[in-house]
């Protein structure tokens, strides 16, 4: 799985940045591509022992464009913000701190990228458990400890079920 | 497919602009983040499409999108390495109240 897997995408990429359909381009790209493959395999997959890869990777094509949502409603309210002509009484920053229940690492990492994504709110530490927010102002940090996010995160990464 | 791939781009550079507005006028390092991390993501997401909308459907578009893809993974971490850097050799935020971390929990209804 992992050499196979890294071999298909770093082919995948080759042909794309390389444009030529000829024989020589092609063979020169798989030669390639195996060598690198080959070398660093165990980089791209590193915790594949988890099942339902296929169903995880679709739920996170599913996830995408409610991210990509989340992103353009981030960039009109951080828009509004630094334009308008008050901002610094709209704004209330802080950092703030709260536990979460996501334990694999690719679900933290998700999570993290998607609240440095959305609306106000930057992923500052992840530590022990615990994420170091700084938000913006009141609003978006109750947007945030509703947990929507995390709970949406969690369905793609299957940690939902036998929690507490 | 033209005057779409204007618009887009159009729309970019607005949020370029005001990313570089938000970074003159917010009050400290934190907020600052905030401008440039979102606002340009968002301009380059935009303004690339735009771009591989006016190329059509080529492989030159197709790198394009290979490029929003990876501003789109790469532009979150950079933003969080920077904060994370600025947080442990301990810059204060700018807060109205003077705690700069607070505890909270995550409430669910």
């Amino acid at each position: 799985m992992g050499f196979s897997g890294t071999f298909i995408i770093l082919y995948i990429f080759w042909i794309i940045l390389s444009g030529r359909f000829d024989y020589f381009h092609l063979s020169l790209g798989i030669i390639s591509c195996a060598i690198v493959a080959y070398a660093s395999h165990d980089l791209l997959f590193k915790e594949t022992k988890a099942k339902n890869v296929h169903t995880q990777f679709i739920r996170f094509v599913k996830y995408l464009p409610w991210l990509i949502y989340q992103i353009i409603l981030a960039g009109i309210y951080v828009t509004y913000l630094a334009l308008h002509p008050r901002m610094s009484m709209l704004i209330d920053p802080h950092i703030i701190r709260f536990k979460t229940k996501l334990k694999k690492d690719p679900s933290l990492f998700t999570f993290g990228n998607s609240i440095t994504l959305t609306p106000g709110t930057i992923t500052v530490l992840i530590e022990e458990g615990y994420f170091y927010v700084h938000t913006i102002d009141k609003k978006v940090a109750e947007g945030l400890l509703t947990g929507q996010m995390e709970d949406k995160v969690a369905h793609v990464f299957m940690e939902d079920h036998g929690e507490d | 497919m033209y005057i779409v791939s204007i618009l887009f781009i159009l729309a970019g550079t607005f949020f370029f602009f005001s990313g570089t507005i938000g970074f003159l006028r917010f009050p400290d390092f934190y907020t600052r983040m905030h401008a440039t991390g979102k606002c340009d993501t968002l301009g380059a997401l935009f303004s690339l499409t735009g771009m591989a909308l006016y190329n059509g459907f080529s492989l030159i578009s197709l790198k394009i999108l290979l490029i929003a893809v990876l501003v789109f993974l790469t532009s979150p971490t950079g933003t969080h390495a920077i904060l994370r850097g600025a947080f442990d050799s301990g810059v204060k935020p700018w807060t109205k109240d003077g705690k700069s971390v607070i505890d909270t929990q995550v409430r669910r209804k």
